[in-house]
């Protein structure tokens, strides 16, 4: 933008293990001199697929430039990491970065409050807005000399039970670009869906069988938490709930703390009971797995990729009482994915293939925006120019076709690797003269009278046009002047023609 | 440690601030000739330094400073002389005019008028007390003396004698500059967008359900009230010094006596603050940007930036530049503004650090216009506050171990987290099981609120956040045990564990509302129990209705602004192009405060102030100046009322060092022209419209 460039985002591909799963760095410097190259990197938020490349780049490439991130993300963002550090250990890949190198990385990051303006060179500005996707998101604003731009990264736009939805200023924007996860989805009631995924969870339970919910450890976690701990008292129900990891419960206390996050509703119960002291939940231990009785499990990572809720599922996906949730969206490549395709054996690893006869529900919980929730931010912030990122293809063909349409907007697609570029805006300063300022301000009445009707009132007209003239010379700046003044100074006499 | 009994203690050894009466002296020495409005006070730095001033600066200092115009304006001074008040406690004031909007700055209470009137007390009390009362130190003020009545609050003085409805904006710089709030939102015609943080709007709406709760306390003693303000005040009855609090010095602050506010009154005022974050731009009118940067003195405490069309100004109010709690003092966002508005005077209350001419030599002077952090460490303040907290808590625990119980009214939250860190440290490593209660109306919610506030921390703290500890640790000393929070002094459950000695953490700190009263009445007899009294209120008044006072007594004083050794340093690397000191201390007696319209322009190095209509060719040469690039739109103007101009209609100022490149300053008329005059093209489009905001 006007010569900065800002990297916004530094994630990973979920699906990979190879170094497919890192972006490739090589394309912004190829002599690997990023600090010069770019002006800051901005992280929207937490989730993996948006930091998880961000150690490597800065420990193992090399880049100490400014990294802007929200105190949520900055919070959570080291145990997200380092929970999927271990995971990489634990499928016995090698592993790109340590612990240190996250802690180190950590520390060159620069936490911003929502709103908070920050200038980070002379001229350019950030400004993260409030995005609600999940704990500490944000959509990011920035303006280089006149030019502006918003980043989305991913957004919700309807609240959930911790969060709020996403809020934004009307601004002037050259460029949006935003994440189509959903673009041809419009979702029905948030109500009927969780009421729903209750029912599916209390039948499952009340049948003595097991519930295994894979979630991340942030985010859904919480959210669903909120909603069984609260289903749970009012039904009074005696079923234990586990939270596999201390990950989890280590990010219930950054919860805690950092609640004005949430939404207000959660926000206004820190005075009696953080709604995050969940009341019926309990760390699970591995024995447990075989112990008879019903149970609700959460477990991470979300999508079967591997890890403790891989590890459960071989053991509980046989058993026809039991129960799995999946999330609504699952990388191509995992073993959510191949359960979603509604296959009933299902390749865990190259050795062992698991017959699932346990019931699966597809949680349609999800805190992407969706379609209407996307048209309505393009619609709201009206940029010059919209690019889709972050969906799949038809659906963001589908949707550059509705912008396009609909709203006029030019509407972009760019594939990985591609470049677009326009034009942005960029206002000139002119120095206006006194006189001309003056009968801008003074109204500017003209007297009408119409010669055909004698007896009609006389009409006054006050046109507060602006009207001036614009000069250039040579070396000097632009100056606006009034008419009077232009012929003073041509030395010409007004002509009325 | 030995403490004198029955002695009132100051903490001379650990107070850097000592009384300077020399600089005192020169400060209100120095002659002015004043304006106007506001008494404007036109000195041209040579002349400042020729006053003998010029020893607070240094000698690089001198030469950079000349092409500051310093001028100070005067707009209200709360001072009684019976209180050191100021401060922390009693926020400055001001109204600014800018690009014709009309912003108040703060809008405080002064609570340690409070102490006139006399504390609830029972019978049992009474009794006592008056066999044993005698006073020896101030003999005219008898206990009796004290009004025996559901008590008034007093006001900023003169901004009851605005019109409401022509404030535009109002800001908020501190919880404590929010107490008068109510007064304003409530009264008629009150239209104006009240902005404040986040933090210092939740904490302010704490501090004010807590006073109109101690307040229900006085209304059920006396009843409601039957007595009118005329009759409560009858002045041959009170004392001289009861007097001057409620008159004022010249008799005229009897109008700023108000009932308190109801907590409706209170709800009402909280729904009309737009909360912000630090950093926040927040867009009034399409024309004023305006941001709330942190000012380290207590947290969500802010100072403000004003961005127009064409200038932008600052507002320095009381700030710290590291503190154990705030966030650190954000000084990049002030760089280079037009004007400066520098209001912070708590610690030039009559208390300034001596510091020999030397000091320069410590401090590294460096004119370079980037200034980095490793320059404003040496501001370094925060050690030496941890210093006096430790004295506190080992003198608390000296009266502990004899037996006595340790009493802390002090209102600074900042103050009271560490401390309650401290204590529970100390009460650690000494063994001895001491319970500490925090009692308060608003206790339990203000100790919640402050866990969940990282972002507004210092840095120290987000760390723990981020290193997953908790940012306080009183929310593991209440898990614990180790604190007990209780609404009241009466609740059940506290007299139920209730043990003595033990420490109690309670407001208020003029010692006449809440719980602290009782608990004076219990233990002012005894000589091993202490008082740990916060700096800003006249400890023999304050104390009159418990006399005699055998416990000990703490007077101690924490930082609540920038030295005034610091302040040149600060003000040459902020590098405003203008600053305004509003320096309420040089007030003299014989002041009126006046309003004069007029125009000020310079012409062959003088400032002209011309009161009349100006003929059109004069007021050109005015216009030009203000059009220019350096000229300042920054207007001002002080209370509200009438003119007094002694005759004369063309004021000269004295201004002959001023650089010619200043251009005008316009105090008046021409400021619409000077926000549309730079506007140009770019300008314009900035202009049009208010922020639009999003909500689902």
């Amino acid at each position: 933008m006007n010569g900065k460039r800002i990297m916004f985002d530094c994630g990973m591909h979920m699906g990979y293990a190879d170094h497919r799963r890192y972006p490739d760095f090589s394309r912004i410097s190829k002599s690997g001199d990023f600090d010069n190259v770019l002006s800051c990197i901005i992280i929207t938020h937490f989730h993996l697929d948006h930091i998880g490349a961000l150690p490597y780049f800065t420990e193992v490439c090399g880049y100490n430039g400014p990294i802007y991130m929200t105190y949520p993300t900055k919070a959570l963002a080291p145990l997200m990491l380092d929970d999927y550090r271990k995971v990489m250990v634990g499928r016995g890949e090698e592993q790109q970065f340590t612990n240190e190198n996250i802690l180190n990385c950590m520390k060159k990051v620069t936490a911003v409050d929502i709103k908070q303006t920050v200038q980070v060179d002379k001229d350019l500005l950030i400004r993260p807005y409030y995005a609600g996707h999940v704990l500490g998101a944000a959509m990011f604003y920035a303006t280089m000399g006149d030019a502006a731009m918003v980043y989305t990264g991913d957004y919700n736009m309807t609240p959930d039970r911790h969060l709020g939805a996403a809020q934004i200023d009307r601004l002037h924007l050259d460029l949006l670009i935003t994440e189509s996860t959903y673009g041809k989805t419009i979702r029905d009631s948030k109500y009927a869906r969780e009421r729903e995924f209750l029912k599916a969870v209390h039948n499952c339970v009340a049948n003595g069988g097991k519930v295994l919910i894979p979630t991340f450890a942030l985010g859904r976690a919480q959210e669903l938490c909120i909603l069984l701990d609260d289903y749970w008292e009012r039904m009074n129900l005696k079923v234990p709930i586990y939270f596999s990891s201390g990950l989890t419960i280590q990010a219930n206390l950054y919860y805690k703390v950092l609640i004005s996050w949430t939404s207000q509703k959660v926000k206004d119960t820190y005075a009696t009971r953080n709604a995050f002291n969940f009341k019926n939940v309990q760390s699970f231990e591995r024995s447990l797995i075989h112990a008879p009785g019903p149970c609700v499990l959460f477990a991470t990572p979300g999508m079967l990729s591997g890890g403790f809720s891989l590890e459960v599922f071989k053991h509980w996906a046989p058993c026809e009482s039991n129960l799995i949730t999946l999330p609504g969206y699952c990388v191509a490549g995992t073993v959510g994915h191949k359960l979603s395709d509604k296959t009933t054996k299902v390749d865990v690893d190259k050795d062992t293939q698991i017959d699932v006869r346990c019931k699966i529900h597809r949680l349609s919980f999800s805190p992407h925006t969706d379609e209407k929730g996307i048209m309505d931010l393009v619609k709201f912030l009206s940029p010059k120019n919209v690019i889709l990122v972050h969906g799949e293809i038809k659906n963001m063909d589908y949707l550059k076709g509705r912008i396009e349409s609909e709203l006029g907007l030019q509407c972009y697609y760019p594939s990985n690797n591609e470049t677009v570029t326009f034009p942005t805006t960029h206002f000139v300063k002119a120095d206006a003269s006194a006189s001309f300022i003056r009968s801008s301000l003074t109204p500017n009445f003209k007297f009408v009278k119409d010669v055909t009707t004698e007896t009609a009132p006389v009409q006054v007209l006050d046109e507060r046009v602006t009207q001036g003239i614009l000069t250039m010379e040579k070396g000097q700046k632009l100056k606006i002047l009034h008419e009077d003044e232009v012929l003073t100074i041509t030395g010409t006499e007004h002509i009325e023609v | 440690m030995e403490v004198p009994v029955g002695e009132h203690l100051r903490l001379n050894i650990y107070d850097s601030t000592m009384v300077d009466s020399q600089r005192c002296w020169q400060l209100s020495r120095w002659k002015y000739r004043w304006v106007n409005i506001l008494d404007l006070i036109f000195m041209t730095p040579q002349w400042w330094i020729a006053r003998g001033a010029g020893n607070c600066l240094d000698g690089s200092t001198v030469f950079f400073i000349t092409i500051y115009i310093v001028f100070c304006l005067y707009i209200r001074a709360l001072q009684t002389s019976l209180s050191q008040t100021g401060g922390y406690n009693l926020p400055p004031c001001h109204i600014v005019n800018l690009c014709g909007f009309h912003i108040l700055f703060d809008c405080p209470l002064d609570l340690s008028a409070l102490t006139i009137f006399s504390p609830i007390s029972t019978g049992l009390y009474e009794k006592l007390d008056d066999q044993t009362f005698s006073s020896n130190l101030h003999p005219e003020i008898k206990k009796t003396s004290l009004l025996p009545a559901e008590p008034f609050y007093k006001t900023v003085e003169r901004l009851h004698l605005w019109n409401v409805s022509l404030i535009d904006v109002v800001l908020i710089s501190s919880p404590m500059g929010m107490l008068g709030l109510p007064f304003l939102t409530r009264a008629q015609g009150f239209s104006a967008k009240i902005y404040a943080t986040e933090v210092t709007a939740k904490l302010g709406q704490l501090m004010m359900e807590d006073l109109v709760a101690n307040h229900m306390e006085f209304k059920q003693f006396y009843g409601s009230r039957e007595t009118s303000l005329f009759q409560l005040f009858k002045q041959e009855t009170l004392p001289p010094a009861l007097k001057e609090v409620v008159l004022g010095k010249d008799g005229t602050e009897l109008g700023s006596w108000f009932p308190l506010y109801s907590a409706a009154d209170v709800k009402d005022c909280l729904q009309k603050v737009e909360s912000l974050k630090y950093a926040e731009e927040a867009c009034y009118n399409g024309t004023l940007i305006i941001k709330a940067l942190s000012s380290g003195l207590e947290i969500g405490s802010c100072n403000w930036n004003l961005k127009g069309p064409k200038r932008n100004i600052s507002y320095i109010s009381g700030s710290v530049f590291s503190s154990g709690t705030a966030m650190d003092f954000d000084f990049h966002a002030l760089l280079g503004s037009d004007a400066l508005i520098y209001s912070d005077f708590a610690s030039w209350n009559g208390a300034t650090c001596f510091e020999d001419e030397n000091s320069s030599s410590i401090v590294p002077v460096d004119c370079s216009t980037k200034s980095d952090d490793a320059y404003m460490l040496n501001f370094d303040e925060s050690s030496d506050e941890m210093e006096k907290l430790n004295f506190i808590c080992s003198c608390s625990m000296s009266s502990v171990e004899a037996g006595g119980s340790v009493l802390i009214p002090i209102g600074r939250l900042g103050i009271i987290l560490q401390l309650l860190e401290l204590f529970a440290l100390h009460i650690e490593s000494s063994g001895i099981k001491v319970p500490i209660f925090m009692i308060s109306s608003v206790a339990e919610e203000l100790l919640a609120y402050t866990c969940i506030i990282p972002e507004w921390l210092c840095k120290e703290r987000q760390e723990k956040l981020y290193s997953g500890k908790p940012v306080f640790a009183h929310e593991e000393l209440i898990k614990e045990k180790k604190i007990h929070v209780f609404p009241t002094l009466g609740s059940h459950e506290l007299l139920m564990i209730w043990q003595e000695p033990c420490i109690v953490v309670c407001p208020h700190w003029s010692l006449r509302l809440g719980p602290v009263v009782h608990l004076l009445h219990r233990w002012h007899g005894d000589p091993n129990a202490l008082l740990v009294l916060e700096e800003g209120v006249d400890p023999d008044l304050a104390l009159s209705p418990f006399k005699p006072v055998a416990m000990k007594v703490l007077e101690c004083s924490f930082v609540s602004g920038i030295k005034l050794e610091k302040v040149p340093q600060l003000l040459k690397m902020l590098q405003p192009k203008l600053i305004l000191l509003t320096l309420s201390k040089l007030k003299s007696k014989e002041l009126t405060i006046s309003r004069l319209k007029g125009k000020l322009f310079v012409d062959q190095g003088k400032h002209y102030l011309v009161a009349d209509k100006i003929d059109d060719v004069l007021k050109d040469e005015a216009f030009d100046a203000v059009g220019g690039d350096c000229g300042t739109g920054a207007e001002v103007e002080g209370g509200g009322r009438e003119l007094v101009v002694e005759g004369e209609e063309i004021w000269e100022v004295e201004g002959g060092g001023v650089d010619g490149q200043m251009g005008g300053l316009s105090l008046w008329e021409p400021l619409k022209y000077v926000q549309k005059v730079g506007a140009g093209v770019g300008d314009g489009e900035e202009v049009v419209g208010d922020v639009g905001r999003m909500i689902d």
